[in-house]
């Protein structure tokens, strides 16, 4: 590579390094500083007091469980699904696939109320007594994270050769044996690569067991949110997010090498394996994929619309035309409408960001340098991109909080500056505009940059000629991921918004905390109406990803 | 019924869906394998028949016609009870067994116990000139080593029928004809009714007994090597097969 490439990679990758630099390596940097160290000396008797205390670790048990719940759940039920939305056709496929996707964008808050609404005293399930117990918090959590288990194993799937399964079946195997004695082991990296990222999901998973699990139970995640707007504990935030990174960081750790494995074994697959169509032998996963759709995705949604058109006199939409208004006594600073109009406004500003972010992080990562150091360097950037997915919301939210007070020694106060919400979403969103694109763009054929080289393309116009309407599409599905994401992020906003510009999410959580069957009628009403644009914005999007992709989310 | 003894292919139709129409892959084809012969299917790429030999095995849906054995109908029988064999054109080797794992699979699906399995399997290498290569990983092995593998594990629990896609398309030339003798005799020796799909032309003359010729779906021609020799191979093939 000449010199000038270098120094245009080199800006290329400097834009979105100088970004995480900024916005998450510094805000976690100080974090972990802050639970090392009082008054810039190293003091570990934080650790010790925060560990001494039995709450602590039973917080971080109860972390492991629901996790742990989540991920097994979330595989057993997800692999038959994988199975018949991915390896099988039939008529509307595309719309179930769409459906599935739809719980994993749903802001978590929203998700907490659904669940509720089903499971709550009075509630189509109410009768299970299921409101407020470990059972609720795993269930949402599946809720959320099947549709990673069925895109990951699916995408696989779909382009795993059938033929070794075919010469399994010849040989004598009947159906289940040739699926576990060769269709399975095929699968192991994929299933892997989502159960750690579902794990991840789930151990860093906030607004949803913020609303249904009560004083009972909680996360690290809800703990560190708790010891700082309740205790004003932050010494024991700080050491509290020291184990969530640790936490996180294994968790990446595993799920990288799986990646890798995958990488690797993909070359012995066929591109495109011929799928066949759903057939009476396929009633079990069906079955299966079709309980799972009814009773666990599509039940809650519909006990949540139910719900919002109910009011004391019976079916009516006045919890709708209570959205302009402050809420029973005034609960809230703003109409619920206007506080739509922050989201929205807030979401396209991060969506801006993560996309042009994202973007240059894909193009600089998809490159396969010829030389080893460059390999390297390249290897470790796609890692560093990596992290905000795993480092929870609260604690990039948490993070801002301290660091951003006079950042770097400068007489400045990012904390109260309105575009710090923005960002934080942004950074959020990054490592899934990176997952979205990065795959397409790294299946791009090399050869074709080079044969428009060849014809006399800069780098530029190679960019322009060659990448570019080549990703366009999963460009459009980075777009709707990135945008739904900002929507109903949470965890981050909730530590960030200012009182007088609160966005929707936030709003709800006000709603549901105050007594009052108004109140609780606007946060349903309120939950659909952010369903519905999340779940608008993300059927658009499906519809531009790209057929081949082998999209990891 | 028939008292016709080994395999039978009576008018089968296959079709595949391409921009949304379906057109005949195989179009009424009709012959018959008797026990013990090998009969080879000469035909370009695209002309069906590999299809066919799916469909045989079961693995495609008919749109009509029928495969029986020893004149009983497999339309009922799903691909696992048939109890024939099929040999891929890549091997399809199952990358998280060893050799030993990948021949024994069969005699597994079977029921047979390791202590059975294993005089087997070396008996089996042995014959496809590998032996000790029990334990060897199956990425370590050449592409002719595969396909002797694969060879083998098709051929262990014993088949009453073998069916060969191009088994060995995938090897340079030298590897070919050594293999094609090998796999000649090999069939020879353990009396394996057999259907081998190729379009090489030598290939076929090589190992089978019988050859048909198919072109666009349709079987052409049938007849032993001397027989076609002396009609010659219709021209319009011929000149498909290059020579």
């Amino acid at each position: 590579m000449t010199a000038r490439r270098w120094v245009g990679w080199g800006l290329v990758a400097a834009v979105p390094l100088a970004f995480l630099g900024l916005f998450f390596v510094l805000p976690t940097g100080t974090l972990i500083a802050r639970g090392f160290s009082t008054g810039g000396s190293l003091d570990l008797s934080g650790f010790g007091e925060v560990f001494s205390r039995p709450r602590t670790w039973r917080i971080v048990g109860l972390t492991f469980l629901q996790a742990t719940l989540g991920t097994v759940f979330a595989v057993v039920l997800g692999i038959p699904g994988a199975y018949v939305l991915y390896r099988r056709r039939f008529r509307g496929q595309w719309l179930a696939r769409a459906l599935v996707t739809v719980p994993f964008v749903l802001p978590t808050v929203v998700v907490g109320v659904a669940f509720r609404s089903l499971l709550a005293e009075g509630g189509p399930l109410g009768a299970l007594h299921l409101d407020g117990t470990l059972a609720a918090i795993v269930a949402a959590l599946v809720f959320f994270n099947y549709s990673v288990v069925v895109r990951t194993v699916g995408g696989f799937w779909a382009h795993l050769d059938p033929r070794a399964e075919q010469a399994a079946r010849v040989l004598g195997a009947p159906p289940w044996r040739a699926f576990l004695s060769v269709t399975l082991p095929a699968l192991v990296p994929a299933i892997t690569a989502a159960a750690s990222i579902v794990f991840l999901f789930c151990a860093t998973a906030f607004g949803v067991v913020l609303i249904l699990g009560g004083i009972r139970f909680g996360t690290i995640e809800t703990e560190i949110w708790i010891q700082t707007t309740q205790f004003l504990n932050l010494r024991a935030a700080s050491v509290l997010s020291v184990v969530q990174l640790v936490v996180v960081g294994a968790v990446l750790g595993v799920s990288g090498a799986a990646r890798r494995r995958r990488e690797r074994a993909l070359h012995l697959t066929a591109v495109d394996a011929a799928r066949e169509r759903l057939g009476r032998a396929d009633w079990a996963p069906a079955v299966a994929t079709g309980l799972v759709g009814v009773v666990l995705i599509a039940l809650p949604m519909l006990s949540l619309v139910l719900r919002s058109l109910r009011t004391s006199r019976g079916w009516s939409l006045q919890n709708y035309a209570n959205l302009a208004t402050t809420g029973g006594r005034g609960v809230l600073t703003g109409t619920v409408w206007a506080a739509l109009g922050n989201s929205v406004r807030t979401a396209v500003l991060a969506t801006a960001i993560a996309v042009v972010v994202g973007a240059l992080v894909g193009l600089v990562v998809s490159r396969r340098p010829r030389s080893r150091s460059g390999r390297r360097a390249i290897e470790t950037l796609d890692a560093v991109f990596m992290l905000p997915l795993g480092v929870s919301a609260v604690t990039v939210g948490f993070g801002f909080l301290i660091a951003l007070h006079r950042p770097l020694g400068l007489d400045i106060d990012l904390r109260t500056w309105w575009g710090l919400v923005p960002v934080a979403q942004a950074v959020v969103a990054v490592p899934l505009v990176v997952r979205s694109l990065l795959p397409v763009l790294r299946a791009i054929e090399p050869r074709l940059r080079q044969a428009a080289a060849m014809l006399g393309a800069s780098p530029w116009r190679v960019f322009l000629a060659v990448d570019l309407p080549m990703v366009r599409r999963a460009l459009g599905l980075a777009i709707g991921f990135a945008f739904a994401v900002s929507l109903g992020e949470f965890g981050a906003t909730s530590f960030l918004v200012r009182p007088d510009r609160p966005t929707l999410p936030i709003v709800i959580y006000r709603l549901i905390g105050r007594p009052g069957a108004e109140n609780l009628g606007m946060a349903l009403a309120a939950s659909v109406v952010l369903a519905a644009l999340t779940a608008a914005v993300m059927m658009l999007a499906e519809r531009w990803r790209p057929a081949s992709a082998m999209g990891e989310l | 019924m028939t008292t016709a003894r080994g395999l039978e292919v009576s008018d089968v139709v296959v079709q595949y869906e391409a921009d949304g129409r379906w057109l005949p892959a195989v179009d009424g084809v009709s012959f018959e394998v008797t026990p013990g012969e090998v009969l080879g299917l000469l035909g370009p790429s695209g002309c069906g028949k590999s299809t066919l030999l799916r469909a045989i095995a079961g693995l495609e849906r008919l749109v009509r016609g029928a495969v029986s054995w020893d004149g009983a109908d497999l339309a009922p029988v799903p691909v696992h009870r048939r109890g024939f064999g099929l040999m891929f054109q890549d091997g399809q080797l199952f990358p998280h067994r060893d050799v030993a794992g990948n021949v024994a699979f069969g005699l597994q699906m079977a029921g047979l116990g390791p202590a059975e399995r294993a005089p087997r399997v070396h008996e089996l290498l042995a014959m496809v000139g590998l032996e000790g290569f029990e334990r060897r990983q199956v990425e370590t092995l050449s592409g002719g080593e595969r396909q002797r593998v694969a060879l083998a594990r098709s051929l262990a629990p014993t088949p009453r029928l073998l069916l060969l896609d191009e088994p060995l398309s995938a090897l340079d030339r030298a590897l070919r004809e050594q293999l094609a003798e090998d796999l000649a005799r090999v069939l020879r020796e353990t009396r394996t009714t057999a259907v081998f799909v190729t379009h090489d032309q030598d290939e076929a003359f090589a190992v089978a007994d019988r050859i048909g010729v198919m072109f666009s779906g349709k079987l052409v021609q049938v007849g032993t090597a001397a027989e076609l020799r002396a009609e010659g191979i219709d021209r319009s093939v011929r000149a498909f097969l290059g020579n």
